[in-house]
């Protein structure tokens, strides 16, 4: 966020720069530690209930982030990422029967989940557009009838978590809070770090020129399955969190698609290709989540009707609104400052 | 004998899921709309037909007569609306939108008609069958569907191949630009494929409550066996799709003949193995989205 200017225009032009951070985004710096020490604070400060609901929020914050490169960026829109959420949160399981602390094995079933990630992206990179979309279904269906297939991981019913019945309940719930939020802020560093990288840069050329990006030599598809596996390392970390926090791993649960959906209306709610959009559309989804859970399917019903509406109406989302006035919290294009009359085109 | 009355129930299952597969085929080829929402609108079209059907007792082969007028114009106002302003916003966008009407009717469904399953009477055709000989017999129910399967597929092609409106629709699905210079209403064109395969989707819809029990989230497996038929027949062949229906059905029930929990599983298995051996005779030109 406070990276200097990376190289200076013709010297005998009037100070024209290329940028990567812009003036809001070099003045947030600030209050976002302050926000981030307030936020790691919150389990001296708030009971158990309010750590435990944000957890939640977390793991949206997580899904939604993440699912917003793979499709924003990358232009791929999966809607099997539950994949990766039920691998994670088997692998967290499957080690805490091993002897392992769940805490230790989290980290472990994230990078997991990159691995499993590289046949599968051989199986469903094969595909195009919608029909990437419900291949990389079939795939998280296939592993959910694998798994409760397996007695030992608790077959259909699912099963409870061991190895942290030793904890008190106090601490625990901080615990699981304070592994979330560095999930979560990881999973928001490392998409803003590989956004800004060549590999963003390369999926930036190719959503706005297909054509022109490989005439150039642009290497579109080591670029997509980059951010295919960091994605899953994402979803993996965020399935880990689930089974620590509900202390049981259920198939139905973690290989649901339902998690796709909150992804999809976190993401279109929040505004799609930007950073800051899907923290947005998180921060609105898990608001909406909290007032409307007492009614049941109604809440899906109006969420969904609200997304798509979004889609229909307001392509860019709430965040779309502060884009207007060129705000950028997390800057990963190249700004050119001192031009006069040019409007700053981001990527 | 078990493995026949297993091949014939799944060539039988087969015609099931080319009913299903013949509308997204339809929508996806002509309109360029890959529909997420395919399997819980022909949810949605079962659940119709229990709403407007006088009693759970009226054989449901009357709803035959109206739902897929219905679903028609049901099909026709869509892609004017909702569909068309999708896909002005390109390809990404209507497979978001489809996504969250999909989550939209089933959650509309569970409210409306609780998660309890529901089902389709047809009187006596639910037990009649054709006795080959002590082990082999054949439901007349799942017969006629495989028959209704072939004469919607047969239809639905000379249709396309035969008539005035049928070569304008191939037109548009070729070259949108191109069909609209030479004075075709593309916009009405499309409407009108749309109306077919949704009308195709009543149809199927149907069949499935017949078949078997629904609840309000069947429509997403019925989604995902119609796609696997599609792509292992091969886009734009209809006869392709008939036969991407039988794999997965006979799939299916030797899979479920082998370990009943297995059925699902093994369709699933044998889609992606042919995705890993065959892939480039399986990725059609207009999927590039």
């Amino acid at each position: 966020m406070t990276s200097a200017p990376v190289a200076a225009a013709a010297p005998s032009r009037p100070t024209r720069r290329i940028r990567r951070s812009t003036r809001v985004s070099r003045w947030a710096v600030l209050p976002a530690l302050v926000v981030l020490v307030i936020l790691a604070l919150l389990p001296y400060i708030l009971g158990q209930g309010s750590t435990s609901a944000l957890v939640n929020f977390y793991i949206l914050l997580i899904l939604g982030v993440t699912w917003n490169m793979l499709a924003g960026y990358a232009g791929l829109v999966s809607v099997g990422q539950q994949a990766y959420i039920g691998i994670g949160a088997y692998a967290v399981l499957f080690l805490a029967q091993h002897g392992w602390e769940p805490f230790v094995a989290l980290p472990v079933a994230a990078i997991f989940c990159a691995i499993a990630a590289i046949p599968i992206s051989l199986i469903v990179f094969r595909l195009r557009g919608g029909y990437f979309a419900i291949a990389t279904w079939t795939v998280a269906q296939v592993l959910a009838l694998l798994t409760v297939r397996d007695a030992a991981l608790g077959g259909g019913t699912g099963t409870n978590l061991p190895g942290l019945d030793g904890f008190d309940p106090t601490v625990l719930g901080a615990y699981t809070y304070w592994a979330a939020l560095v999930v979560a802020i990881i999973a928001l560093v490392g998409c803003y770090l590989l956004l800004r990288s060549r590999v963003g840069l390369a999926l930036t050329a190719v959503r706005d020129d297909d054509v022109a990006a490989r005439s150039v030599g642009v290497r579109v598809p080591r670029a997509k399955r980059a951010v295919y596996l960091a994605a899953a390392v994402g979803a993996g970390g965020a399935g880990g969190l689930i089974a620590i926090s509900q202390i049981n791993v259920q198939a139905g649960n973690v290989y649901g698609v339902q998690w796709s959906a909150y992804m999809i209306f976190i993401v279109l709610i929040g505004g799609i290709g930007t950073l800051e959009g899907p923290i947005l559309g998180a921060i609105v989804f898990f608001t909406l989540q909290q007032t409307l859970a007492s009614h049941g399917a109604w809440y899906l019903i109006i969420v969904g009707s609200i997304a798509v509406l979004m889609a229909l109406f307001m392509q860019r989302g709430l965040w779309g609104l502060a884009d207007r006035f060129g705000v950028r919290l997390f800057p990963v294009g190249y700004r050119v400052s001192g031009a006069p009359s040019t409007p700053a085109k981001d990527g | 004998m078990i493995w026949v009355n297993a091949i014939v129930e799944g060539l039988l299952l087969g015609g099931l899921y080319a009913l299903f597969a013949c509308g997204l085929s339809l929508l996806f080829g002509v309109v360029g709309v890959i529909n997420l929402a395919h399997g819980d609108l022909a949810v949605l079209g079962a659940y119709v037909a229990v709403a407007i059907l006088p009693s759970t007792n009226t054989n449901a082969l009357w709803a035959l007569l109206f739902l897929p007028v219905i679903f028609a114009a049901f099909g026709y106002v869509s892609q004017r609306t909702v569909l068309q302003r999708s896909l002005d916003s390109g390809p990404l966008t209507t497979l978001l939108v489809t996504f969250g009407l999909s989550v939209v009717i089933q959650n509309a469904l569970l409210e409306g008609f609780s998660a309890d399953s529901h089902s389709l009477s047809v009187g006596s055709l639910t037990t009649s069958a054709l006795h080959v000989n002590s082990t082999i017999s054949i439901s007349y129910l799942r017969l006629g569907i495989l028959v209704v399967a072939i004469v919607v597929l047969a239809v639905v092609q000379l249709f396309l191949a035969r008539t005035s409106t049928g070569r304008q629709i191939r037109a548009v699905a070729d070259d949108g630009e191109a069909a609209a210079i030479s004075g075709v209403n593309t916009r009405h064109v499309t409407g009108i494929a749309a109306s077919i395969a949704f009308a195709t989707v009543a149809v199927a819809g149907l069949a499935y409550g017949m078949y078997s029990q629904f609840t309000p989230t069947s429509g997403s497996s019925l989604l995902l066996f119609a796609f696997e038929a599609v792509i292992i027949g091969g886009l734009g062949s209809l006869w392709g799709t008939l036969a991407g229906g039988c794999v997965i059905g006979l799939a299916q029930t030797i899979g479920a003949q082998i370990d009943p929990t297995l059925g699902i599983l093994m369709g699933h298995l044998v889609f992606l193995a042919i995705l890993v051996v065959r892939p480039n005779g399986l990725i059609p030109a207009r999927a590039n989205a």
